[in-house]
């Protein structure tokens, strides 16, 4: 992929049938999917008590996230913009019940309902304006209010996230503490390109000290705690660090062919009857890049 | 989608005033099973439109909280989450306006003005 899927095209269109393939096939999106999930729910901090939950699960997509919800034993409810994603989840058969909606337009839940909201790489979307007539400012309101009415008192947020920069998550963010949530953003191993990852984690209702932000994984090798104790992480507890993208002109190391290689095909093609030049001591040396 | 959805839906169009419940349009419905946790049910029911789920399925007409004992818990149970609508439709209450239903999953796309 040469650019972020954002900038490609909307998200019903470029999320057609062949993307939604994808997340069928390859396991490794399945995996990544699945372990950003798990990490969500856990950063959800729903009570220890074993009783199933309502849950929310925002841009569900192919329904690989909501798997996760319903193997923890929890009722789920999926929304996404993008029919050929939900039908990949039909397919699959989830056990959560899906809608086709735009998070954009609100989600259109009855207030207080909902006991937790997870979504994966999905908020990001609203950044762009996808028609003439969106505004990503009003659609960004939109979603973060209609999802904090529906949320229960003390319930959370947690949105696994992409922003293209630091612009757009303070925008994100923003919009979040404007609708009436508190929390602030959890960094999985922040320095690391590959696998940062960010979580915005949300919270309903007046601070208690279930509002306190978890520690990323990563920062000192260990996995992250609750911090019960600590009544000043109430407020954002925002780290900011610009993403280091690797620029697309980094060259990736060539493994090569080596001498060996080529001196093996050439035996091979010596035993067809192809006329091959004799092996000298100049064969596989390595040639000025403009050669 | 199951009743417990939509006991939660409400429609989102601009200018309506109270977009719940939503009228079901049934042309197919089916059942499905799933295993009862009573612990799910005792803590989902507060939050549950009573006369929402009554007119959709067939339940005693008011409910408590102090009525969840294993009989009656068992209907809930059923109504909730194992009765699913596949088509036709879920109808806003004030406008009349159609949200399509196809293979149990309602489309709640609003159109640009109705934003």
């Amino acid at each position: 992929m040469s650019s972020r899927p954002e900038l490609q095209a909307p998200p019903d269109i470029f999320y057609n049938d062949a993307e939604a393939r994808k997340y069928t096939s390859s396991s490794r999106i399945i995996e990544i999917q699945a372990k950003l999930s798990e990490r969500a729910l856990e950063l959800l901090a729903l009570p220890d008590d074993d009783v199933p939950r309502l849950l929310l699960d925002i841009g569900c997509g192919s329904g690989l996230s909501g798997e996760t919800l319903s193997e923890n034993g929890h009722q789920w409810i999926g929304l996404d913009i993008s029919q050929s994603m939900l039908n990949v989840a039909l397919e699959r058969e989830v056990e959560g019940d899906l809608l086709v909606g735009d998070m954009g337009q609100g989600l259109g839940l009855r207030p207080g309902v909902i006991d937790g909201a997870i979504s994966i790489s999905a908020v990001q979307w609203l950044c762009n304006a996808d028609k003439s007539s969106h505004d990503p400012r009003l659609r960004l309101k939109a979603f973060f209010g209609s999802l904090y009415r529906c949320l229960a008192r003390g319930a959370r947020a947690v949105l696994q996230v992409y922003p293209e920069n630091l612009a757009q998550r303070e925008l994100i963010l923003s919009f979040a503490m404007r609708a009436g949530f508190a929390g602030g953003v959890v960094v999985d191993f922040p320095h690391s390109t590959k696998s940062r990852k960010e979580y915005l984690v949300l919270t309903c209702g007046p601070p208690s000290i279930n509002t306190s932000v978890p520690t990323g994984k990563g920062e000192d090798g260990e996995s992250c705690s609750e911090d019960e104790s600590s009544g000043d992480e109430e407020n954002q507890t925002v780290s900011i660090s610009d993403r280091h993208r690797p620029r697309k002109r980094q060259k990736i190391t060539k493994k090569g062919k080596g001498r060996e290689w080529i001196l093996r095909k050439k035996e091979q093609r010596r035993r067809r009857g192809d006329d091959v030049h004799p092996d000298t001591k100049y064969t596989a040396r390595k040639r000025k890049p403009r050669f | 989608m199951k009743l417990l959805t939509h006991n939660m839906l409400s429609s989102n169009i601009k200018g309506v005033a109270n977009g719940f419940p939503l009228r079901i349009e049934v042309e197919k419905a089916t059942e499905k099973q799933v295993e009862l946790n009573a612990g799910f049910l005792r803590n989902v029911f507060p939050m549950i439109e009573w006369k929402a789920l009554v007119d959709a399925a067939q339940l005693p007409e008011v409910a408590d909280s102090s009525m969840l004992d294993s009989d009656f818990l068992n209907k809930f149970h059923h109504a909730l989450l194992e009765l699913h609508l596949e088509k036709d439709a879920l109808v806003c209450p004030e406008t009349a306006r159609r949200f399509p239903v196809s293979q149990g999953t309602p489309n709640m796309l609003l159109l640009e003005d109705e934003v």
